[in-house]
């Protein structure tokens, strides 16, 4: 494991005058898979769209690979290989797939590069290249997820972040796309941050995990360790 | 009779008799008295006009007329396979051929119509970039066409400038004019940004109306020069002589150049890599900036860049009238752009054009019902949204769109 990719220290946040975030400090390392879980309104969601400058950081700051990246445009990350699938999707609905997942690639010039890069994310997910002069719209909630992510790859991340990405989808579609997650973990090295509610499925999937409640994080551990927690498994995982 | 054609009969009925009771107050109050025979009148022929067309389509739907519309409908599948088989090229070549020779064939009225329908199609394009593309509700559009039209006014009168050099300084500032509007307005969203552009746009309006020793108000600015061209004569030697080009078929050409420029720069945009952030920022701002575009950059170059052809078509409009005022810069003037944009299509240049041509062609159409004109004008326009609600011809981009696939 290498130096921390990722890097928050004493990071607050705040809608108006609403502090959703009172002081995050966390750690991904590169090539891990980190999670965060937590109950609605925890922040886990306010903390990634945080990392990324679209809610500016009040105090404290972000590191990305060495340098401070709080008070950054959020256009200038993913040039930078740190790209987010954000909660809901979120995808272009009057786009067609491809457009969408040229969208992913805005910032990159490489014509040839983003080519190849499109075919590779057409066999990650072959769905969406029977689609793919479809509109984002009138794809099923699942397809729109892979496109979500689809779409984030084509910015060839080092780090994904991934907020919800079972929100609202049948368990069979929440297991291939946690397969898919895996697999690009392991065969092209994105370090991942994901956020989940499913807490059983995210501690699965991942490495450690960081517990949030009401904008603070309570406890970190690997997820072996959380997942035998019995607070953890009374209020997270249903028992 | 079956219970679905009593139903459709029985709110015919309804329908007309609320349309007698909104007709009779607009026709039958007089200076001298009331009068009942005129909106009787007017009202039995559009009550027969309904009747007919509702008998035609009750006949068509229970297959009477069957013996005519298959053979109708075979012949225009046809028709379309055929135009479908014709390349894109030979029919911009007919277009093209047709706007070419179009003065040669219509007199001065005509001319003058189609010189409106152009000056529109600038606006309802360049709109067009803002709306339809940015996905960004501007109320107040009207104001660049007026800094446009003013640039020119201006620099002709007190300094003589021509009007090929003013041209690009009157899309500047229509340019700069958009930035100023967009860069404080650039953080609202939908309902507040249409309310901030209406009143930006009407800032512009009284500005102009006020500011008598620059615009001269309400009096408006006289003498404007006509657009000039160098003619080489030989009548003594070679020189070269400045002919103002102020009949109507000559303008004519001159914004249909514009016109073609305006066409050509907002597809090259659509199609390009800058269209494209633009639709995704429409489509969802946040999103769009999480995939790396700089939506503030990029919101203040669709003002910029819509301003510019309201300016262009701005400055054509004071050198065709030789006369500007601050009354040809009315809200209502937003309006009828914007609702080009939306009739026609939102982000499609073909839509756009037939958008133009129907809101300043149809009321022409209509000038024989003098005073119902504009009554006539609406009732087109709600059928339209009722039965086009994507507009006349809706935006396609390569692929299809979400009802096709459907």
């Amino acid at each position: 494991m290498a130096a921390p990719i990722l890097e928050l220290a004493g990071v607050h946040s705040a809608y108006g005058r609403i502090e959703a975030l009172k002081g995050i400090s966390l750690s991904v390392k590169q090539g891990e898979i980190v999670t965060i879980i937590g109950a609605n309104g925890a922040g886990k969601s306010t903390t990634l769209m945080t990392i990324c400058g679209i809610v500016p950081a009040t105090a404290g700051e972000v590191r990305y690979d060495g340098a401070i990246i709080s008070g950054l445009n959020p256009d200038l990350l993913p040039p930078r290989g740190l790209c987010q699938v954000p909660e809901g999707r979120r995808i272009f609905p009057r786009l067609t797939v491809e457009e969408n997942l040229n969208m992913g690639a805005f910032f990159r010039k490489d014509q040839d590069q983003i080519a190849r890069d499109m075919e590779y994310a057409f066999t990650l997910f072959p769905v969406l290249r029977e689609r793919r002069r479809q509109h984002g719209g009138t794809l099923s909630g699942g397809e729109q997820q892979m496109l979500a992510i689809a779409r984030a790859l084509m910015s060839k991340p080092r780090l994904l972040l991934l907020d919800e990405p079972s929100l609202g989808l049948a368990p069979l579609i929440v297991k291939r796309i946690f397969e898919i997650v895996h697999k690009i973990n392991q065969q092209d090295g994105v370090t991942i941050l994901l956020v989940e509610q499913n807490a059983n499925l995210a501690l699965q999937l991942a490495t450690r995990g960081y517990v949030m409640e009401t904008g603070k994080i309570v406890l970190e551990d690997s997820s072996a360790n959380l997942l035998k927690n019995p607070e953890i498994r009374k209020a997270y995982l249903g028992e | 009779m079956t219970r679905g054609s009593r139903k459709i009969w029985l709110y015919y009925g309804l329908g007309m008799a609320w349309f007698l009771a909104l007709l009779w107050p607009l026709l039958g109050i007089r200076e001298d008295g009331l009068a009942f025979a005129q909106t009787f009148e007017v009202w039995l022929k559009v009550a027969m006009g309904v009747a007919a067309c509702l008998g035609l389509w009750q006949a068509n739907q229970n297959g009477y007329l069957d013996f005519a519309a298959k053979p109708l409908g075979r012949a225009k599948s046809a028709a379309s396979r055929a135009a479908g088989r014709v390349p894109v090229g030979i029919w911009l070549a007919l277009l093209g051929a047709f706007a070419l020779s179009y003065p040669l064939w219509n007199g001065r009225y005509g001319q003058d119509v189609a010189i409106s329908v152009l000056v529109y199609i600038c606006l309802g394009l360049g709109l067009n970039i803002v709306v339809g593309l940015c996905g960004l509700l501007d109320l107040g559009y009207i104001a660049f066409y007026g800094v446009g039209a003013y640039t020119y006014a201006l620099l002709s009168v007190n300094f003589g400038i021509s009007f090929w050099l003013c041209l690009p300084v009157a899309a500047l500032l229509a340019a700069a004019a958009g930035c100023i509007i967009g860069y404080p307005t650039l953080r609202m969203r939908g309902d507040y940004l249409a309310i901030v552009t209406l009143g930006f746009g009407e800032i512009v309006r009284i500005i102009l109306n006020n500011w008598m020793d620059l615009t001269n108000g309400p009096n408006g600015i006289l003498g404007i020069k006509a657009p000039a061209v160098w003619v080489p004569s030989f009548a003594a030697g070679l020189s070269f002589e400045t002919f103002y080009l102020k009949s109507l078929d000559t303008l004519y050409y001159v914004i249909l150049g514009i016109t073609v420029l305006t066409i050509v720069a907002v597809h090259r945009l659509n199609f390009s890599r800058v269209g494209r952030a633009w639709e995704a920022i429409r489509e969802d701002e946040t999103a769009a900036e999480l995939m790396g575009v700089n939506t503030f950059l990029l919101k203040l170059l669709a003002y910029a860049m819509g301003a510019v052809f309201g300016g262009l078509a701005g400055a054509f409009f004071a050198a065709r009238m030789r006369f500007v005022s601050p009354e040809s810069f009315t809200f209502i003037e937003s309006a009828m752009v914007l609702a080009m944009v939306v009739l026609g299509g939102m982000g499609s240049i073909p839509g756009v054009v037939l958008g133009a041509l129907a809101l300043v062609a149809l009321p022409e159409v209509f000038r024989e019902f003098e005073l119902y004109r504009m009554l006539a004008f609406g009732g087109a326009m709600t059928l339209m949204m009722l039965f086009r609600p994507k507009g006349l011809w809706p935006a396609k981009r390569f692929g299809q769109r979400s009802e096709e696939s459907e």
